[in-house]
């Protein structure tokens, strides 16, 4: 009853009528969201790379103070010898992660648009498969099918082998209507690669074996500043065509229909995709071999991090996860305070499993 | 009228193997400004299909389709996407009109909070998309085509898995969108009675792969729907389901006003025969029922031969005459 007495009372006060439609000033869309929270995220991320970087390089066998790092990284310590571990083995592996890390991410974030499907990973193109079974030939072989030889030659062979699967996936893509097809063809090839790759391990020598698993193991120790500059170029490719391709993966999230009807030319962005993915997935598994899970954990684990759709966030944003993710396990697979290093998709994929099932156990509903 | 689109000799279908299943023949049409068009037949006639074609999505098998106008579309795919908001959805519908940095301008924010007002989802704009019920979603994709500020707008099926309420809601909205904006409205659905009620235009798919086109009413009366739809027991020309009397007991009613429909509803849904339209069986009813209206309730008072008895609602008139 006062309640009512009070509105009432209130009309009476009021310059306006209550009845009709009063207009409140509204906030508009674009004064509330001054610093969108992907670009803070974004810059979270760049600082916790950084962080990690440095961290990085400071952990190895041979204890260097950090001064010292920081010194050699600003080319003015005198140290040759701590000058030379940074510089010859810290600063090249460090700058691979990054490398693969951020190649390997973006590759899993496009495959995932691509198909719609969560548990696609640039390994879904069947393209580590094809440098596995290139790889494997050779060093199977006891290096009698040895087109080439030297320190490049797991990584020419390994090249070749994503590169002729990639050519035979894009002829696939071409003519497909859907994306869905792709995936299982894709998944397809991989199966029949690694069948082929087992069949060469069964009737291959133990020491040929051994070679072979080692490499299957992924590692970042072993890239040269020749083979860094390879990857960092193909790495600029294939992240200028995924930027290039922001509005068409977008798109791809309202499915294939919904995608051409607001003009995606599906063919072009289909095969753009793919490009950038062979690309950089291709070359990382020729030069650290096939690093598992990152590709396929590190989309997730941006997406719960940063509430957004939007590639044009999700992108830069999921190539830093990527770099921070293969840092973490980098520095984890020298196990701190021990001269043992373990394998690296060990640690990957120990570390990439436990995080996506919590992922999607926290978000409950997945999809893509 | 001015057509917005026109369909010339077109033909529609598919290929299986080397076999060609055609669903349409030489269909002629037009779409109007200002028309709200229900496209209706029976499901798996290739009401779908002939949507998609016309959206530029599929290929037609010959003819033409020619228009200057632009399409969008609301189809009946489901999207999934993760941490993707409704307003974001809805900025999907100015893809066209955006660069490759997909990078809103004041018009287009402004194009896209009045999408959303007029399908009446502001509350939601900042909710998860998977989260929200079919026919919010469906709000939200009609939201996008709009954004998309189309002079043709192609729906596939936008009520089905809704309730009546919301059914009703969308079909309302289209409708005055199509007299407001004086756009054309391509509506596929296989609903009789939104459609009847709401279009302007009837598209009826028949079985022979051709396209019959007229006002709801004249393909009602002509029977052209009984054809289409092999209606069975739902009498369109009254709106009502048949029912068959199978008590075989003849009942007088006396009454007005939506009591007297309801009760006559729920007596003839109950197997009774109500004899008043027909003055002949009148005085072979041993029944009457009489409506009386007291102080705005209803009272049924039941008279026959045996007893006189009266009651407040229907169930226990029902219950009554069941003794």
């Amino acid at each position: 009853m006062i309640l009512i007495a009070e509105t009432q009372d209130l009309a009476s006060v009021l310059p306006f009528p209550l009845e009709g439609q009063i207009d409140f000033p509204v906030l508009s869309r674009k004064k509330v969201k001054k610093i969108p929270k992907g670009n803070r995220a974004i810059v979270f991320l760049l600082i916790s790379l950084g962080v990690l970087f440095l961290l990085n390089i400071s952990l190895g066998s041979v204890n260097i103070p950090l001064s010292k790092i920081l010194a050699s990284l600003s080319g003015q310590s005198e140290q040759s010898v701590w000058n030379d571990i940074i510089w010859q083995f810290r600063m090249p592996k460090a700058i691979t992660c990054i490398l693969a890390g951020a190649s390997l991410a973006t590759g899993g974030l496009l495959m995932q648009t691509l198909f719609r499907n969560p548990l696609a990973g640039p390994d879904v193109l069947g393209l580590s498969a094809g440098a596995s079974l290139l790889v494997s030939l050779m060093i199977l072989s006891g290096n009698a099918i040895a087109l080439f030889s030297g320190p490049w030659a797991i990584s020419i062979a390994a090249s070749i082998g994503s590169a002729g699967v990639f050519l035979l996936v894009i002829g696939i893509a071409q003519r497909l209507r859907d994306n869905v097809s792709l995936l299982i063809i894709g998944l397809m090839i991989a199966a029949v690669t690694q069948s082929i790759v087992s069949v060469l391990q069964f009737i291959s020598k133990a020491e040929d074996l051994q070679t072979f698993m080692i490499w299957t193991l992924g590692s970042v120790g072993g890239t040269s500043w020749k083979e860094i500059n390879v990857m960092a170029l193909i790495f600029l490719v294939g992240g200028l065509i995924s930027f290039a391709s922001i509005k068409s993966l977008n798109a791809l999230l309202l499915g294939d229909n919904y995608a051409k009807s607001v003009g995606t030319n599906l063919k072009r962005s289909r095969f753009l995709v793919v490009l950038s993915t062979s690309l950089m997935a291709g070359v990382v598994t020729a030069f650290c071999g096939p690093i598992a899970f990152v590709g396929l954990a590190v989309p997730h684990m941006v997406r719960s991090f940063i509430k957004t759709s939007n590639h044009k966030v999700l992108i830069p944003a999921v190539m830093i996860g990527g770099a921070i993710l293969l840092l973490l396990c980098d520095m984890l697979a020298q196990l701190p305070g021990s001269t043992q290093i373990l394998p690296l998709n060990a640690v990957t994929s120990m570390i990439g499993a436990p995080v996506v099932i919590w992922m999607i156990l926290k978000t409950k509903k997945t999809s893509v | 009228m001015t057509s917005l689109l026109s369909i010339r000799n077109l033909s529609l279908g598919y290929f299986n193997g080397k076999e060609r299943n055609l669903l349409f023949e030489n269909l002629n049409l037009d779409l109007n400004a200002g028309e709200l068009v229900c496209f209706m037949g029976p499901n798996g006639i290739g009401k779908s299909t002939l949507i998609r074609t016309l959206a530029g999505l599929q290929k037609p098998v010959s003819g033409t389709i020619s228009t200057e106008k632009r399409i969008a579309v609301v189809l009946t795919d489901r999207v999934h996407a993760y941490n993707m908001t409704v307003r974001d959805l809805v900025t999907f519908g100015r893809y066209p009109y955006l660069n490759w940095d997909i990078k809103l301008n004041d018009e287009d924010n402004a194009i896209i909070d009045r999408s959303i007002s007029q399908v009446n989802i502001e509350h939601l704009a900042d909710k998860n998309i998977e989260e929200l019920s079919d026919g919010q979603l469906q709000m939200t994709m009609i939201a996008r085509a709009l954004a998309q500020e189309t002079e043709i707008l192609l729906l596939d099926e936008p009520t089905a898995h809704l309730d009546l309420n919301n059914r009703v809601e969308i079909m309302n909205l289209l409708r005055h969108l199509a007299r407001a904006t004086n756009n054309a409205i391509l509506i596929a659905t296989h609903e009789l009675d939104l459609a009847l009620q709401t279009a302007d235009k009837i598209w009826l798919a028949t079985s022979n792969k051709k396209i019959l086109t007229g006002l709801p009413e004249d393909l009602v009366l002509d029977g052209s729907f009984d054809d289409v739809f092999q209606l069975k027991g739902f009498d369109l020309k009254t709106g009502k389901m048949s029912h068959e009397p199978h008590r075989k007991i003849s009942v007088q009613l006396d009454g007005e006003g939506h009591e007297y429909l309801w009760t006559k509803n729920a007596l003839e849904r109950s197997g009774y025969e109500i004899a008043t339209d027909l003055p002949a069986r009148q005085a072979g009813s041993q029944i009457k029922i009489t409506l009386i209206n007291e102080g705005g309730k209803t009272i049924w008072k039941i008279s026959s031969a045996k007893k006189n008895q009266s009651c407040k609602t229907l169930a226990q008139l029902l219950s009554i005459l069941e003794s």
